[in-house]
């Protein structure tokens, strides 16, 4: 159990560190660029 | 008169939370504000007009089909801490179109169909679409700029169809003279999933849902999960009975395929499950 647990918590300490790293690149503004306008392929028109 | 259940009074409350920018159902735009930078765990569209985060598999194929990027780590990580910690809890509790599916099994029909012959092996065909649709087109089908499409998105997503097309092209005049080809696809598969999801439970989240694969890999090693005490268990199959998932919870409780409705914990003659964090299972 202690042996999964721990893979967890390495898991979700990479997770938050590709975050960090994705939010430093400057990721965030191509997600929110997209997100901001109307994406007509998402809906079904594009 | 239907009882309220408590997974399906969180489901509505966090599907009207997440897309309760109502001025964009009266005026027909989506909001632009910061929140939208956030993703959300569940597939909830970004171009519902009340949609107040991103989709994490819109997102993700946004920055993939960049031409700066191709790699995603805010997203991917964002998908794995949410797989970390609840696994596939979000399908269950928190995902916008799993809740639809779960109101249109409600709806009566002749015969519901529990299992068919090509269940399992469909079981696979959401992981072929995430690494299809959702990471190998975007890359690798570029324009002349070297930015990619969100083919899945484009050619499958039907929430996209229900929560972002329809409420826009209801309100948005202007967007009503582009519909072509594309939006007729669209609605065609959401209409056989509609379909489906009144005879079959959740049809989409089983087969098709890229999140939903993703969140499955997490699922035996996060940290929500459930725990069957193999001194009171009997084995008597009752939870295997009730689960809509087709999976025997008193064998394998995390199982990928589990979206943790806890139907099963409910159904235990013996109480012999418990769900809940850091627990042996």
């Amino acid at each position: 159990m202690k042996g999964r647990l721990w893979i967890t918590f390495a898991v979700a300490f990479f997770s938050v560190c590709l975050m960090v790293m994705g939010v430093i690149r400057g990721e965030v503004g191509i997600v929110f660029k997209k997100a901001i306008n109307v994406c007509l392929e998402c809906i079904g028109i594009g | 008169m239907a009882k309220l259940s408590l997974r399906g009074a969180v489901q509505a409350v966090w599907t009207l939370i997440s897309n309760s920018y109502v001025a964009g159902f009266i005026q027909g735009k989506i909001y632009k504000g910061a929140l939208k930078q956030i993703c959300v765990p569940g597939l909830n569209c970004y171009s519902c007009p009340g949609a107040l985060g991103s989709c994490p598999i819109g997102a993700l194929q946004a920055v993939v089909g960049s031409w700066e990027y191709k790699i995603s780590l805010y997203v991917a990580g964002f998908l794995m801490l949410i797989g970390a910690a609840v696994g596939r809890f979000v399908c269950g509790w928190l995902c916008p179109f799993g809740w639809i599916q779960d109101l249109l099994y409600k709806i009566p029909f002749i015969r519901k169909i529990k299992s068919f012959n090509l269940d399992r092996p469909l079981r696979f065909l959401k992981y072929i679409i995430l690494l299809v649709f959702v990471i190998l087109m975007p890359l690798l089908i570029i324009d002349i700029i070297g930015q990619g499409m969100p083919y899945f998105c484009k050619l499958i997503c039907p929430s996209g169809t229900l929560m972002g097309g329809w409420p826009l092209l209801l309100t948005n005049e202007a967007l009503r003279d582009t519909i072509g080809w594309l939006f007729i696809w669209k609605n065609v598969i959401l209409v056989i999933l509609v379909f489906l999801s009144i005879i079959i439970y959740r049809p989409f989240c089983k087969y098709i849902c890229p999140l939903g694969a993703i969140y499955s890999v997490f699922n035996p090693v996060s940290f929500y999960r459930l725990k069957v005490d193999k001194k009171t268990c009997i084995k008597c199959g009752l939870c295997s009975e009730v689960c809509e998932m087709n999976i025997k919870p008193y064998e394998t409780p995390n199982h990928p395929e589990c979206i943790r409705c806890g139907v099963c914990k409910k159904a235990c003659p013996h109480k012999a499950m418990r769900f809940g964090f850091f627990q042996n299972g």
